[in-house]
């Protein structure tokens, strides 16, 4: 029907070809590798047409931190070192957004928290840089193993929160979360959560786009403010909320800037669900009125126990797995759970935060029982069974 | 040519403040000769400042930014405390961000825009207060020292947590009483000229502000070397007179005063930095 396409072949400072992200994400051709999580992350800066990443190493999330630093021998992404400390990183990132760069750092457990200052700044810069955190225990007791807790703490810093299942997801989501994170109505950080170890070191078959495409590059011009490169009006500017005095319309100003920033988050949702293909994913039988609310490998733990109740038990279940914790998926959730009697919320943390958003989200939406279990910490695993016998050992109380 | 961005619409030209017109014309852009003889004759880049009567702080800010070279092309980064109130009315790209950050955030800056404008020159300085630089965040500002991040760092150290209400710093010297030194300070006030020296610093100058055309000397210095070599830093002497018990005609004559003892005049530099510098003063920058 379409006229030859007179449009121009245009390419990023890599030489890929730059493509939208529709195409990169939906409809570009796509083949099968088997690797890890860690790897996934390279993969996905490789086709992100990348600016920056300032890395520092901390485990489980070092190994993806190296490998973007190869991407910028190989050209790929145009200023890469080590910081001196996760708070300094967090504070060089925010530099190099500020400046007009589309920037990607990654962190886990502790690392988060050295950092924490930085990231409800990075929402109030309104700065579209991406955090892949692997998901780590925080101390103390020292502990490296996989953990989620440090999620619970940044439910509220004023950053997008996606949660992803496996590498597939997390390659994916990497990709949308710029598009996404940069949209001049968002334009707010995006902290991109994996759990560490169970996918950032676990090899797993993902199907990848070529690499000589990549999305458009970040266009500094088109953010809600200013961005510091000498280049864009005004030219008085302070690029801070100017909340420096005391009086009336100064607090009035930081609290509509907060409310902003949430608001911002809010405005993600339509773009959010197209490049995630929806805020939520169900797994098993639609109807079924045992449900489990999940998100990252603890929804992937729950499938399998999904399986092994229709196999074992002949009970149907199904699994609710959230994408995004930050957007909230309200109405999805609310819809998913209409014929639920049971709503466990499986998790890798001892605060059990995703139970209490997965209450909030339901008060006065659900009659069903909500249940915060299994609920593993520090490094245990959460085998299907354990989930299997939770549930069993509910309905046999009842 | 970017300092076209702070040139008005025509349109808006009968609405906008006084003090906006006058910035675009009569302020000293695009001349690296401008310095702080301009002072009496030019619009200033600082406006009506928010810092009490007769701080020496302000004079600093004032020769400070009538002596960097290229204003239209270099960003400020500042921190908290009482200079930060003084960077909503400066007509430049500022960015405060958070306490003890700021020579991180000033390395990304440098870097992204080496990388986004690798023809063009884009000067990044630091200016934050004693604590700020040399307390909680001695790490940052060290380690952008180490990593040779090409951003000239200023110091305006008043030997106390000012904006706070008066608590000892990394700076106060031995013995002075302060909040949170109510025995006098247990330890002697930090080198910190000296560790920015050892910690790779091309150029390094402590001095008071009692002398505008020192002060423009040091800066235009510390900004070229910043841009060719690697980093710099300057240690100014600004009193809180407030906190010291003097009134508002005496900060001068206390940095007069502190010229000849702790903030005699002082200055580093490297034979990198000399070579800079000697061009500059045969290009009569300098």
């Amino acid at each position: 029907m379409s006229n030859v396409s007179t449009q121009e072949v245009q390419y990023n400072k890599s030489g890929q070809r730059i493509v939208s992200p529709d195409y990169l994400l939906f409809e570009a051709p796509r083949e099968k590798f088997f690797m890890t999580g860690s790897e996934a992350v390279k993969e996905a800066v490789r086709r992100a047409s990348v600016d920056a990443s300032v890395s520092y190493p901390i485990t489980p999330q070092s190994e993806a931190a190296h490998l973007i630093g190869e991407l910028w021998v190989e050209g790929y992404v145009g200023v890469y070192f080590r910081g001196e400390s996760e708070f300094g990183v967090m504070s060089e990132v925010a530099g190099c957004a500020l400046a007009g760069a589309r920037t990607i750092t990654t962190t886990s457990g502790p690392g988060t928290l050295r950092a924490f200052e930085n990231f409800p700044m990075w929402a109030g810069t309104r700065i579209p840089v991406q955090l892949v955190l692997m998901a780590r225990g925080v101390n103390a007791p020292l502990s490296i193993q996989p953990d989620n807790l440090e999620v619970g703490f940044l439910l509220d810093t004023g950053c997008m929160i996606w949660y992803a299942e496996n590498a597939q997801d997390l390659f994916d989501m990497i990709l949308a979360g710029f598009v996404v994170a940069e949209h001049p109505s968002v334009h707010v950080p995006v902290i991109t959560v994996v759990d560490g170890f169970f996918v950032s070191h676990t090899r797993e078959a993902i199907m990848l786009p070529p690499d000589d495409i990549a999305l458009p590059p970040y266009n500094p011009y088109k953010a809600p403010m200013p961005v510091i490169d000498l280049e864009a009006p005004p030219g008085r500017f302070l690029r801070d909320p100017f909340v420096m005095k005391s009086n009336y319309i100064s607090y009035a100003t930081h609290a509509s800037w907060q409310f902003e920033v949430r608001a911002a988050i809010e405005r993600s949702r339509p773009f959010a669900k197209h490049y995630l293909r929806g805020l939520v994913e169900e797994f098993g039988n639609p109807d079924a009125d045992i449900v489990f609310v999940a998100a990252g490998t603890a929804a992937s733990q729950a499938k399998e126990a999904v399986r092994l109740l229709k196999d074992e038990e002949g009970i149907d279940a199904k699994v609710v797995k959230l994408k995004t914790i930050r957007p909230f998926p309200y109405d999805e959730l609310r819809a998913a759970v209409k014929n639920a009697k049971y709503i466990f919320v499986p998790e890798f943390n001892v605060a059990g935060w995703l139970e209490r958003e997965v209450r909030k989200a339901l008060y006065k939406y659900s009659d069903a029982e909500i249940i915060g279990a299994p609920r593993v910490a520090g490094g245990m695993t959460m085998p299907a069974e354990v989930i299997v016998s939770e549930v069993l050992s509910n309905l046999r109380v009842k | 040519m970017s300092f076209k961005v702070f040139q008005i619409n025509e349109e808006f030209l009968d609405v906008m403040p006084k003090e906006i017109v006058e910035l675009q014309e009569n302020a000293t852009w695009g001349n690296p000769k401008r310095g702080v003889m301009d002072l009496p004759f030019h619009k200033e880049l600082i406006e009506e400042h928010s810092l009490c009567a007769g701080c020496p702080e302000a004079a600093a800010l004032r020769y400070i930014m009538a002596s960097i070279p290229a204003p239209e092309d270099t960003v400020i980064v500042n921190s908290t405390g009482c200079t930060s109130l003084v960077f909503p009315h400066i007509a430049m790209h500022t960015i405060h961000s958070l306490f003890g950050n700021q020579n991180a955030v000033a390395s990304g800056i440098k870097r992204v825009l080496e990388y986004r404008y690798p023809d063009r020159v884009k000067d990044v300085i630091v200016l934050a207060g004693d604590g700020a630089t040399v307390d909680i965040g001695l790490d940052c500002t060290l380690q952008s020292f180490f990593r040779q991040e090409k951003i000239t760092t200023i110091c305006f150290d008043n030997e106390v947590y000012a904006n706070t209400g008066g608590q000892e710093s990394g700076m106060t010297p031995k013995g002075h009483v302060f909040k949170m030194a109510p025995k006098g300070k247990q330890f002697e006030k930090v080198p910190m000229w000296q560790l920015a020296i050892d910690s790779g610093c091309h150029y390094v100058a402590r001095l008071t502000v009692s002398s505008p055309k020192r002060v423009e000397s040091v800066i235009k210095k510390a900004v070229y070397v910043a841009r060719e070599v690697g980093p710099t830093y300057i240690h100014l002497y600004t009193p809180c007179i407030l906190e010291i018990g003097l009134n508002s005609d005496q900060g001068l004559e206390e940095m007069r005063s502190k010229d000849k003892e702790r903030f005699e005049f002082f200055e580093y530099v490297s034979p990198q930095a000399q070579e800079v510098i000697e061009k500059r003063k045969a290009e009569g920058l300098l």
